[in-house]
This record gives C-alpha cells, structure tokens and sequence, in this order.
C-alpha cells in the first residue's frame, strides 16, 4: 500500500504503540485485499459484545488501553449493542463472569476515548452518515443501511478494525469505499410490496441468498412505493445476515439509483422474487408450534416499533417471558411516552443498550430453559439456529398473541 | 503429480493439516460451536464434525462481524481451524484471520470445493498464495 509520511512514522511508532499496533493491523488488512491507500474517515461504530471478544479479545482492549496513555480516538468512535443491560441482568439468568467480563471492556474502551452509544440503529438515533460520507462501520446491519440507503461509504469493519479506524481516522480503502464496486451484480425483479417488518426481513433474506457473499450487489426493481426507515433496517439487516451482504439498491428509490441504468449494466443476470418466496422462508423456520419466549431484537427497535409493540401488549397477559430490546438512546423516551410501562404491565421486559443475540444467547437459553423462540426478526431467525434455539418467524401480532397463549398461529 | 491452486489474497504461516471441504458458508457465530469446537448450526453441511486444527475449504464467508473478534478468542483457547480457504471472503473473515493470526486463503479461477478432496492432506504456502493437494 502507498503510505503517507504520517503513517510511515506511525508505523516506526512515531505515535506510540498503540497508533502502531492499529495502523500495522489495517495494513495487513488493506494489504491482503490490495487496498491502494488510506481513506479518511468520519464516524467509526465498534461491534465489541464479550462473547465474541471473550476473555482474550478482553485482555488485548485492556492492554491497548494500558499503552494507550494520551492516545485516544481521533473521530466519532461508538459501539454496537453490549451483552448484557446491566439492570435486568439477573432477569436474564447471567451469570457474573459474563458481567465481570462486560465491565473490563467498557473500562477499556472508555480510557480509548470511545462513546459507549450500545446501539445498532445509530443511523437512527445518533448520526445518519451521507451520501459519499467514507466510514468505518461494525454491525452489517448499520453498514448496509448506511452504504444502500444513506449513500455512505465503509465496509463491514470488525471490531479490532473499526476501533483501528477510530484511533487512526482513516481505513484501507478497497471494496465499497470504490466506485467500481458499488454497481450492482444481480438484478432483482419483485411484483410483491411487503407489508409487515418480518416480510420485509425475510425479502432480505431471500435476496441476500440470491447474491451469496460480500461482494454481490442486487439491484431491487418493483416494490410500489417508499420503504420506511424500520422496513429497510430489517429488510437490510436480514440481507446481510442470509447473503453477507454489504449493499444493496432499489430503483427509484435508494440515493444511488434514481434509474436502473445509474447501477447496472443492461446484461446483468435477472432473477424474479414473489411472496411465494418468503412465505417458504418463513415455512422454513415455522416447525412447531409451543414457544418458550418471544424475542424482539435484532436490529434494536425503534421508537415506533416499541409504540407498536406498546399498543398491541394493552389488555393481555403473558404466560411465557417477551423481550425487547431498544437502544440507550430510545429507551428514555420509550419510558416518556408510557410505551415501556405498557409492554411491562403485560409481562414483557424492555432491555436498553444489548441485543439478544449478543447476550450469550446459549448460556440465557440453558439457563432459562428457552429453546423454541418467536420472534419478527428474519436476522435473528438465521442466526439462532446455530445456538441450539429452533426459531420461529412471525408478524408482531403472532409473537405478542404467542407471549399470552405459549402457542403460535 | 499434486495439484496446486493459486488464491489472489493471502496472509498467515506456511500449514499442512487435513482438508475439511464442502460448498458452504462459514461464519464464526451463526454456524460454529465454539466451546466444544465443531460445525453446530444443523443446516450446515459440516454440522457436528470438529474443526479445531483442520484447514477449511468452504464457499464463501457469511454472517455478521463477530467472526473478526471469534477467530482471536478460539486461538487462545486452541479451538481454532488450521487455516480458512474461501472462493469468496468478506472483510470480517480477513480481519478476523489478521488479529488472530489463522493462515488465509481466498479467490480463485476454479471452484476451490470441487477442486480439493474432502479429507485429503494439503499444504497452504501464503508467500506464493497457493494450496496443494498431498
């Protein structure tokens, strides 16, 4: 890679050693994808729950902390969802090592300069990045929203390489950082709109396993109006979660692709998706009908999903424990408006700055005895099933009539 | 005569060890469990076999960005692969191979799963980026 004077100094350890382990970090990185150079970023959101860094991925933050003396962030750094939220803790049958482990980190990560935002929805509640803003985004769900409905620029960052991007402003730039690969690979044609956010995931999911891997970008013709911000979060977010996904557009109505012809060429393979499809994906998953708990989760809820949430728990009981988890940057306003108390007075819990799948989703499921999980999250639905869960996916209302009844439609 | 393939990307050592092989994913959290060491979400054409110091030849990497910490943890509990050969990675897998030091191949001209045997013993050369079939 072509380097600049600065980062041949950071790299002789001008700037001390943790500026040199991050840049030396990025360059293997950069190197091994035949990055050119360096790209100056903006923002930088770091996807760090302890269950992935367990004990080890610990002791590297805490010794980057300890050599980091006055070497802090030099941009926006933030994080994705903890593992836990630290005041219902005990309702999720955590045990203290988890949250012992959880505290170092944050120690950490604070003494590093990072703000700990714990949301996955920060294009939602923080900041929204630009079109052609260059970041440095952890979560796939945040980097295929940011890249495909905000315009920005980042590639999926792990978290050692987003905190990187944070202490050295800048990131390899290769893959969607270019234009090259920001034209679409595969063409989509649907005749069918979604209506609710578990059909709007799993039309992602359908067309992440279309595209296959990082590096296919699907172009989306014929849905018949304007996506909202919840309905794009989980149709992104399940995309990246099937597909690995990075990017994706929609004619007419994504930044990058007013026309069709603005992203792809006229040759490019077709394929044809209809509600037939995602009512197999969801067939797929839907294989019994007792349910444990019932999970909202993955991405964070907005506010207006927990208002919906909040609307649809009025009146009812539940037999069998509902979580929802928001963002910290929600949940004061959830609590506001009465939308917390509601879904609470029915049994369920609001967790405020965690994500179920990031909370050491095994240990809470042989703990609490969880094993068939319902939930509206096509994200979540691919990934617990490598947790021993046998999810289950569903409208709002089929999840929130299962809390009462422990049975689902 | 064995038979060598060269990759585009590489990084890591140089590793001999066994080929595990299948036309799959591979994701660190969706698809492993990572305690007992071997291939657990069921839809995963490798479920229940052990992956601890095998060299994986899979399609393509998948999922989210945990596998860029995961690889890193499993080094230091020895409950990781050998060395990962991908068609096709995404940045997650490369990151995750970089701060944990697993050897790493990806892209290239041939279907790299149809082309190894499942089981056989290969050697991974990083510096030539290539993988050769014993």
């Amino acid at each position: 890679m072509k380097l600049n004077d600065e980062e041949k100094a950071i790299l002789a350890g001008d700037q001390g050693e943790v500026m040199r382990v991050a840049l030396q970090h990025q360059l293997k990185v950069g190197t091994f994808f035949g990055a050119a150079d360096f790209v100056p970023v903006t923002q930088a959101h770091i996807m760090a729950d302890t269950e992935s860094l367990g004990p080890a991925g610990v002791e590297w933050l805490e010794k980057l902390a300890a050599a980091g003396g006055k070497n802090q962030v030099r941009i926006p750094t933030i994080t994705d969802p903890r593992g836990t939220d630290f005041s219902k803790a005990k309702q999720l049958k955590q045990a203290d090592w988890m949250l012992s482990l959880e505290r170092r980190a944050i120690d950490a990560f604070v003494k590093l300069g990072v703000s700990m935002t714990d949301t996955c929805i920060n294009y939602q509640t923080i900041q929204a990045p630009t079109r052609g803003e260059h970041v440095a985004f952890g979560d796939t769900g945040v980097v295929i929203y940011s890249n495909s409905v905000c315009g920005a620029r980042s590639n999926f960052e792990g978290g050692p390489s987003a905190l990187s991007a944070g202490l050295t402003g800048r990131t390899p730039r290769y893959g969607y950082h270019l234009d090259a690969h920001r034209r679409a690979t595969l063409h989509v044609r649907t005749g069918w709109t979604p209506v609710t956010l578990n059909d709007w995931g799993a039309l992602g999911g359908v067309v992440g396993k279309l595209a296959g891997n990082y590096w296919a970008v699907p172009v989306v013709e014929g849905l018949d109006r304007a996506p909202t911000s919840d309905e794009l979060k989980h149709f992104g977010a399940a995309m990246a979660s099937f597909g690995s996904s990075a990017l994706f557009h929609l004619v007419g109505i994504t930044p990058e692709a007013s026309r069709l012809s603005d992203v792809a060429d006229a040759n490019l393979p077709t394929h044809t998706v209809s509600k037939d499809d995602v009512v197999a994906l969801h067939k797929h998953y839907k294989v019994e009908k007792d349910v444990d708990v019932v999970v909202f989760s993955a991405p964070q809820l907005s506010l207006y999903e927990l208002r919906a949430l909040a609307d649809l728990c009025d009146g009812r009981r539940f037999r069998i424990p509902l979580l929802a988890t928001t963002s910290p940057q929600v949940k004061p306003d959830a609590d506001r408006f009465g939308y917390t108390k509601r879904i609470e007075d029915a049994g369920g819990t609001v967790y405020s700055g965690m994500c179920f799948y990031q909370s050491y989703a095994r240990e809470i499921a042989e703990a609490n005895g969880w094993k068939r999980l319902a939930t509206n999250s096509a994200k979540i639905v691919n990934i617990l099933g490598g947790y021993g869960y046998v999810p289950m996916l569903a409208t709002m209302e089929e999840c929130v009539a299962a809390a009462e009844t422990g049975r689902i439609a | 005569m064995s038979k060598v393939f060269t990759a585009r990307h590489a990084m890591g050592v140089r590793v001999t060890g066994e080929a595990l092989v299948a036309k799959d994913g591979f994701s660190a959290r969706y698809d492993l469990n990572r305690i007992d060491g071997v291939f657990s979400r069921p839809a995963h054409k490798l479920a229940g076999q052990s992956y601890v110091g095998k060299i994986l030849v899979l399609d393509t990497a998948k999922g989210g960005v945990a596998s860029a910490w995961m690889l890193h943890e499993m080094q230091s509990r020895a409950k990781v692969p050998l060395a990962i050969v991908f068609n096709t990675v995404n940045p997650i897998l490369a990151q995750g191979a970089a701060l944990g030091d697993v050897t790493m191949l990806a892209g290239f001209d041939e279907d790299i799963t149809a082309a190894i045997p499942h089981g056989a013993r290969v050697e991974i050369d990083p510096e030539g980026k290539t993988i050769r079939v014993l």
